[in-house]
């Protein structure tokens, strides 16, 4: 793996997200806790709904648009809907966001 | 043949692999021990009794002049390691050189000083050993000596409870939302503030320190947000780090701690080390378990017996007496993990144990921490908890235990607790009601008048029903906010008045929610609870906000945004429309739409624009529209007295007025006003949630009309003669609905729930009319500020762009 320091975790609020360019489109970053982040496309796969701008719960995410709900450990839509949105792996380590650089080269290849 | 060990430091994992190695191979160890504090080993983590007085400094020493000596052990204490020559196999110290064959290193840990403005000052300590001890206990000696404890973790909460045992003011300052936050979740982070709030510690959490202050010695702390808190002692706990330096120097792996493999040995293989100061498998120690679990394997490497170090799960306990809290294990939320919860408001009680794949691997208690050994010890052995499901949360000693009440949180109330606010009844009157016959909601209603006026409270009055009366009252079904509660939004209102809650933690925690934060559907709502009934003590959440009032701009389908400047009454000027043109222009606006709401609508702004484009609207005047918000949106007028013929007042003035007074503030649901100059009601003041129409004699104000999914008329509140009684009304009226409606209604459906005349009859009085203004007021010199102009700085500008830009980086 080729981890990519994405910057401070204080820059992500707590129970918010930010969001990273990356080739393939953007991801998402959740902070669902004070040292736990989780990162997942930012894209709702129901009607393209920018994932970051939803709040942020427990461990899931709420669509902004239609109030679709996803877990973001694994991606799956909760409830009645269904679907799935990528994720990625990350690492902190003291303060800083990792992300698993290669697991962004499989997406760009797909 | 005697072998000479040379150990750096002696703290609690030198002072046990000494016991161990001592007792396993006596007499062929030629030790000797350094030790940069001017005196042996002892317990650390008894240093807060210490502190509070509940112990002294001879009852915590572990190994004596005498022990020591029995073990021929050679005490260099108070003396440095300056270096470690490694190819010589010497320790260099202040007074000299120790040859040595085996070196085992336990420098421990530094702590970490907030490299803030000050921090260098006398009287800013840190929390690590007995001088430091020792300087708070002087420092408390002073009379009425004020203390600024920054870091509300294990060792932070410890220092605060001393020094306030000792006497001191104490103000712990926490940068997280809640205390302790690696060990407990923020219900019990809450219930321990609030046990710390009673002994007199106050607590600041989201703190964030800027500077410290002072002369000669510091003098006080001024935090990020401006806050000064004046100090006469400034302890620092906000974290520890490996003591590496000297490793370091002499060329040993060194990560964040000393690199050591399971063995504890170090890079060299002579030398080992233990405690804090090393780093395994990529782990750093804190806690005093697993050093003792090092100190053993340390000893055992030394003498030759194969050992390896495995890293266990850990529990923690605060030492303030009079606190009891307890966490082990992996605590946070997670898909396929399922929490028990046990909560017990009244008596401070909170307990949650984490369940997956029928294991229990975490568990946080507060309050009755006296199974906690029981669950730790399940979590440690991996046991299977199936079977004792039902009754796991009630302990080793529960065979088969009551369901739990869902009643709990009325069921707590004291008999002094205010149920009905309008008519002032308390639990009490409405038990002894029920104990005096009453039976149904109505009996209660005619003998107390509790829910007989807005009728908020009527679920409580309910719940109050059935947890005096038992099976013999049904209760109505009501509609809960959401799956996270069984209380509806009226109760839940009411709770928060009744029971002081000003924190979401607090409702949280004491109206027994099922979720750590909510959820979107009741978090949003919570949070405009909180902010509209405790405007000064409650801070706003923007993460608890719908995107539209985060970022303030109307999210479109295609995720880009709207920009709505406010034009107070719909009265613009050439300059402004200018302004806007150019930002269209500028920021490449596709769409420039006239709204019904009497101002102009930027549609299809990009989010990383916003900032900047509210900046440049700002310099010329522009303030934002707030057309996003559940909060006031235009007030549309007619053109009044100034030009029109048939025009009877200046209804463009008072527009204007009313939309000067009522901006920014937040409400149930979005807030339409209109005026119009005459009956014939060119402003259409009569579809709006307040529509004012004015006429020859004064002004007729008209409430809860609509022009939405539902279409409905304005009902006639008031006609009033001036246009200062007319702002009042309005005003009352909008801080009325702000108080009493559900989130998410708009007047006209709370007017539909309360009735009119309950709305006539408590605004018709003055007193409670001025009372009403005054408390809109108060929330307005709070809330009534500009989001546009506060964002429009660099900062908040960064937090709108991405966090990084990864589409430049190589694909190889």
């Amino acid at each position: 793996m080729s981890w990519i320091d994405l910057g401070p975790l204080d820059a992500v609020p707590e129970r918010g997200a930010r969001i990273v360019k990356t080739r393939a489109g953007c991801i998402a970053l959740f902070r669902t806790g004070p040292d736990e982040v989780f990162a997942a496309s930012n894209t709702c796969p129901h009607k393209g709904g920018p994932l970051s701008e939803g709040i942020v719960h427990g461990r899931q995410v709420t669509c902004p648009l239609h109030n679709w709900v996803f877990d973001l450990e694994t991606g799956e839509a909760q409830g009645a809907d269904r679907g799935r949105i990528a994720t990625y792996p990350l690492r902190i380590v003291q303060g800083r966001i990792l992300i698993d650089g290669n697991s962004l080269a499989v997406d760009r290849a797909a | 043949m005697t072998q000479k060990l040379v150990v750096i430091g002696a703290g609690m994992a030198s002072g046990r692999a000494l016991e161990h190695l001592i007792e396993a191979a006596p007499g062929a160890w030629n030790i000797t021990l350094f030790n940069a504090e001017p005196r042996g080993n002892y317990n650390r983590i008894m240093l807060s009794p210490v502190l509070s007085g509940e112990k002294s400094y001879a009852e915590i020493v572990t190994h004596d002049d005498d022990w020591y000596a029995r073990h021929g052990v050679t005490c260099r204490f108070g003396q440095t390691v300056e270096r470690i020559d490694r190819d010589r196999k010497v320790v260099i110290g202040t007074t000299g050189e120790v040859p040595y064959d085996k070196l085992l290193v336990s420098t421990g840990s530094s702590p970490f000083i907030i490299p803030c403005p000050g921090h260098d000052l006398p009287g800013v300590i840190a929390y690590r050993d007995f001088d430091d001890t020792e300087a708070m206990i002087e420092a408390s000696g002073r009379p009425g000596a004020r203390a600024v404890v920054i870091g509300g973790g294990l060792l932070g909460l410890e220092a605060a409870a001393g020094l306030r045992l000792r006497g001191m003011e104490v103000t712990v300052l926490h940068l997280a939302g809640h205390l302790m936050e690696r060990q407990l979740d923020a219900a019990a982070g809450y219930l321990l503030q609030k046990d710390l709030e009673k002994r007199g510690i106050t607590v600041l959490t989201r703190a964030s320190t800027k500077e410290i202050v002072g002369g000669d010695r510091v003098e006080r702390v001024r935090l990020e947000d401006g806050t000064e808190l004046p100090a006469d002692l400034v302890v620092m706990a906000v974290g520890i780090r490996p003591a590496v330096q000297l490793a370091k120097e002499a060329g040993l792996a060194v990560g964040r701690g000393i690199h050591v493999d399971d063995q504890m040995i170090t890079s060299d293989a002579d030398i080992l080390a233990v405690g804090e100061c090393i780093e395994h498998r990529g782990a750093i120690f804190g806690l005093v378990a697993p050093l003792y679990d090092q100190a053993k394997v340390a000893a055992q490497t030394l003498v030759g017996e194969a050992a390896a170090f495995t890293p266990k799960q850990l529990s923690t306990k605060l030492k303030v007496t009079g606190v009891d809290l307890f966490s082990a294990g992996d605590f946070a939320e997670g898909e396929g993990r399922e929490d028990i919860v046990y909560r017990d408001p009244a008596r401070g009680i909170y307990k949650r144990l984490v369940i997956e794949d029928d294991r229990l691997i975490g568990a946080v208690m507060y309050g009755d921490t006296a199974d906690g050994n029981w669950f730790f010890g399940l979590i440690k052995e991996g046991a299977d908890v199936s079977e004792m499901r039902e009754t796991l949360i009630f302990g080793p000693a529960y065979q088969g235990g009551p369901a739990q009440d869902p009643l709990a949180a009325v069921a707590a109330l004291p008999a002094d607790a205010e149920i009905c606010g309008c008519n002032g009844v308390c639990k009490g009157r409405i038990v002894a009601a029920i104990e005096g016959g009453a039976t149904t909601l109505g009996d209660v209603k005619a003998v107390t008048k509790a829910s007989a006026s807005c009728g908020t409270c009527t679920g409580l009055v309910e719940q109050v029903l059935a947890a005096t009366l038992g099976d013999d009252f049904a209760m109505p079904t009501a509609q809960p906010i959401c799956g996270c509660t069984e209380l509806t939004h009226e109760d839940v209102r009411r709770l928060i008045k009744a029971r002081g809650l000003k924190s979401q933690p607090a409702v949280w925690q004491e109206l027994g929610w099922s979720k750590p934060n909510g959820c979107h559907v009741c978090r949003p709502a919570v949070n405009y609870y909180l902010l509209a009934d405790w405007p000064l003590e409650y801070r706003d959440d923007p993460q608890s906000r719908f995107v539209n009032e985060r970022k303030h701009a109307n999210i479109q389908k295609d995720g880009t945004f709207s920009v709505v400047p406010r034009m107070w009454g719909g009265i613009t000027t050439p300059q402004e429309l200018r302004a806007i043109a150019d930002a269209a222009e500028k920021y490449d606006v596709p769409t420039v739409k006239v709204t019904g709401g009497q101002r102009i609508d930027l549609l299809g702004v990009k989010g990383e624009d916003l900032p900047a484009i509210w900046g440049d609207l700002n310099a010329a005047g522009l303030v934002s529209g707030h057309a996003y918000s559940k909060g006031l949106r235009t007030v549309k007028t007619c053109v009044g007295t100034d030009h029109c013929r048939f025009g009877t007042q200046d209804s463009t003035g008072l527009g204007i007025k009313l939309e000067k007074r009522l901006w920014g503030s937040w409400t149930p649901h979005k807030v339409k006003l209109a005026v119009s100059g005459c009956p014939r009601n060119c402003a259409e003041a009569t579809c709006k949630d307040v529509g004012i129409v004015c006429v020859d004699s004064g002004f007729e104000i008209g409430v809860g009309g609509a022009a939405g999914m539902d279409v409905k008329e304005v009902e006639p509140l008031v006609k009033v003669a001036t246009e200062a009684e007319a702002i009042d009304w309005t005003v009352a009226f909008i801080q009325l609905f702000r108080e009493h409606a559900r989130y998410l209604d708009r007047p006209y459906k709370w007017l539909g729930k309360v009735g009119l005349p309950w709305v006539q009859d408590t605004l018709g009085d003055a007193t409670t009319r001025a009372a009403l203004v005054e408390r809109f007021d108060l929330s307005q010199s709070v809330y009534q500020t500009d989001p546009w102009a506060e964002r429009a700085t660099p900062e908040a500008r960064r937090a709108f762009a991405p966090l990084a830009d990864l589409t430049m980086e190589a694909a190889e």
